[in-house]
């Protein structure tokens, strides 16, 4: 099959995003199938530059699956993956987070044994090419420390910057994944569930600092939590089954029948976003 | 609220109290030819050679977290290089180190990439093999190595362009302070630079880092590679000290005496690896003369009593000590960084 780079408005599954910029990410196509289940089949969307989008779907519907898929984490048995109009299919997942594809995990993925600020000088100091520097001290390195130290500021983690990261909580782990991540200077941000396993209170905070992340990063979020979704997204894209579904705004994502259908069909109950929504 | 590792902040433990214990160490260290006999300096020798090669197993094993048994290959690339280099060309000791050095670094250049291709378990079966390997070779290669009759016939170590070669057992041990020193020195440096944490963080979650760009293998490689580096370096060491290298020298028993001594040191603190090392030599070759051939059994109770008592190596932190010893006064936890 042959693919037409960052070609606008090429793609079937376009949800009326149309005509535009070069999309900041692209997929096509996308399949990952595990023996005879395809966990993804053919799914197709773009992401535009600065756009908070979602992906969304009842449980095994392949979000995972995707996110793996897009960050590089996992080889797609077809489709094409482009990263600002660039073919990044080939790269691995380092050489994606060099490019500015950066992902987050869904379970806290930290450097336990390390303190809070070393966690962020790790993606610091590799952005800087000091990564392999064996002298000079990273504490006097003081210019890659401010730097790790506004992300945490960021983050509203200052206070935690010189404990463990085993020492902290949950939610406050959560927190410092994104800092990892922001540190490692994305142009798209990939939040693999971020909101998993967190309070209420807590998803809220999380809530403010995706909206409070810089307007022209482009956030790619999986996530299971449909008041965050709602709460940040400008752009929805479902999956049901390994499928895709639909892409659109918000609010044509709750109207439509088809994945109301969708979520009504999955047995778990606890999807079922429409009762919240009453 | 908990304040364990509340003050953890690397870079900040007391600088004074630090540097007490460095010079109470080190005119310690001096002192030990003035006070003991020739036997007791030369088991000293042995214990610093040893505590390289820990800090070679250490730097793997706990900093970049990949468990180790094949150090010794690399410490034998080193003992032998640096012995034919005294034997055939020269007799000062920089030039046998540095070349010793460049030999373990190429052996490491050419091995590692096998090596790093598992972690954990099949890493270590992995150098296991390789140690194997290296002590049969060392063993068959009788025109380079003289086979299992070993290495005789290395003239005395010069220090200095014209200088006469170190006898004392003193001088050899003062020649061995100083280079194991300056290893010392350039591994403490390394963990608190930028690749120090690289390493660190490798071994708490090699995913994580390449999910932020890091190109994890190449780390691993230059981890394995720095360490044969600094595995040779000790080996020299070993050629001159001892002015003979036997396939012995370089067996499975060295590379597992090296992660004993690292485990009873504290796993990832190099000073701890340094101490492992004094008590293994110790146990093995003081003890075990006094109780003549019991030498393996005091090792063995020696690791079980670590095991058993202090977990954590006996650089582990002070909460494992407080609780050997209760009564102790209880000061701030935790703020001991095992690095």
């Amino acid at each position: 099959m042959t693919q037409q780079d960052a070609a606008p408005g090429s793609g079937t599954h376009d949800g009326g995003q149309g005509d535009g910029p070069v999309p900041a990410l692209r997929v096509e196509g996308l399949s990952r199938h595990f023996g005879s289940l395809k966990a993804v089949e053919d799914v197709s969307f773009k992401v535009r530059p600065g756009s908070r989008h979602a992906v969304i779907g009842p449980n095994g519907a392949g979000k995972s699956t995707l996110f793996a898929l897009t960050a590089g984490a996992l080889r797609a048995t077809a489709g094409r993956v482009w990263l600002h109009g660039d073919d990044v299919t080939s790269l691995t997942e380092h050489a994606r987070a060099r490019r500015g594809l950066v992902r987050t995990f869904q379970h806290s993925s930290l450097f336990l044994r390390a303190t809070a600020r070393e966690n962020v000088l790790l993606a610091v100091q590799r952005r800087h090419g000091v990564q392999a520097q064996p002298w000079r001290a990273v504490t006097r390195r003081s210019a890659l420390v401010r730097e790790a130290d506004e992300v945490l500021d960021r983050l509203l983690l200052s206070h935690r910057s010189g404990q463990l990261a085993g020492a902290l909580s949950h939610g406050e782990r959560r927190q410092l994944e994104v800092a990892v991540a922001l540190a490692a200077a994305p142009s798209v941000l990939l939040l693999d569930e971020p909101a998993a396993g967190m309070s209420p209170a807590d998803t809220h905070a999380f809530q403010e600092i995706v909206l409070g992340l810089p307007p022209e990063l482009t956030v790619l979020l999986v996530e299971h939590d449909l008041d965050l979704v709602f709460g940040v997204a400008d752009h929805v894209t479902v999956l049901h089954l390994g499928r895709h579904l639909l892409t659109g705004l918000p609010a044509e994502v709750r109207a439509s029948d088809e994945v109301q259908h969708a979520y009504l069909g999955a047995e778990d109950t606890s999807a079922l976003f429409f009762e919240e929504q009453e | 609220m908990s304040t364990d590792a509340g003050l953890r902040s690397r870079g900040r433990r007391l600088p004074l109290r630090t540097a007490v214990l460095v010079a109470v160490v080190t005119v310690l260290l001096l002192l030990v030819p003035w006070v003991f006999g020739a036997f007791t300096v030369m088991t000293f020798t042995r214990a610093l050679v040893f505590a390289v090669l820990a800090m070679s197993v250490n730097l793997l094993t706990g900093v970049a977290g990949m468990p180790t048994l094949g150090q010794a290959a690399y410490f034998g690339v080193g003992a032998y290089t640096g012995a034919l280099v005294g034997i055939h060309w020269s007799e000062l000791g920089v030039v046998q180190l540095a070349l010793a050095t460049l030999a373990g670094v190429v052996a490491a250049v050419l091995t590692g990439p096998l090596a790093i291709r598992g972690r954990g378990v099949a890493f270590l079966m992995i150098t296991l093999a390789i140690g194997e390997i290296g002590y049969t070779a060392a063993g068959r290669l009788d025109s380079v190595t003289g086979g299992t009759d070993g290495m005789s016939g290395i003239p005395p170590v010069v220090v200095t362009p014209g200088g006469s070669g170190l006898v004392n057992e003193g001088l050899i041990y003062y020649y061995v302070l100083v280079v194991a020193a300056v290893s010392y020195a350039a591994v403490a440096v390394l963990l608190r630079s930028p690749f120090g944490l690289t390493l660190r963080g490798l071994r708490d979650n090699e995913s994580r880092l390449r999910s932020v760009g890091y190109r994890t293998d190449s780390y691993a490689l230059a981890a394995y590679v720095y360490a044969g580096g600094l595995a040779a370096l000790a080996g020299s060491l070993w050629a001159s000290s001892q002015r003979f290298v036997a396939p012995g020298d370089l067996g499975f028993e060295i590379s597992a005496l090296a992660l004993l001594a690292v485990i009873v040191g504290g796993v990832g603190s190099m000073w701890g690896a340094c101490l492992g090392a004094l008590l293994v030599v110790f146990t093995r070759d003081y003890l075990g003369q006094q109780l003549s051939g019991h030498a393996p059994l005091l090792l063995g109770i020696l690791f079980v009593l670590t095991v058993y008592l202090l977990p954590q190596g006996v650089a582990g932190g002070r909460a494992q000590w407080r609780r050997l010893f209760p009564k102790d006064h209880g000061g701030d936890p935790g703020t001991v960084t095992p690095t």
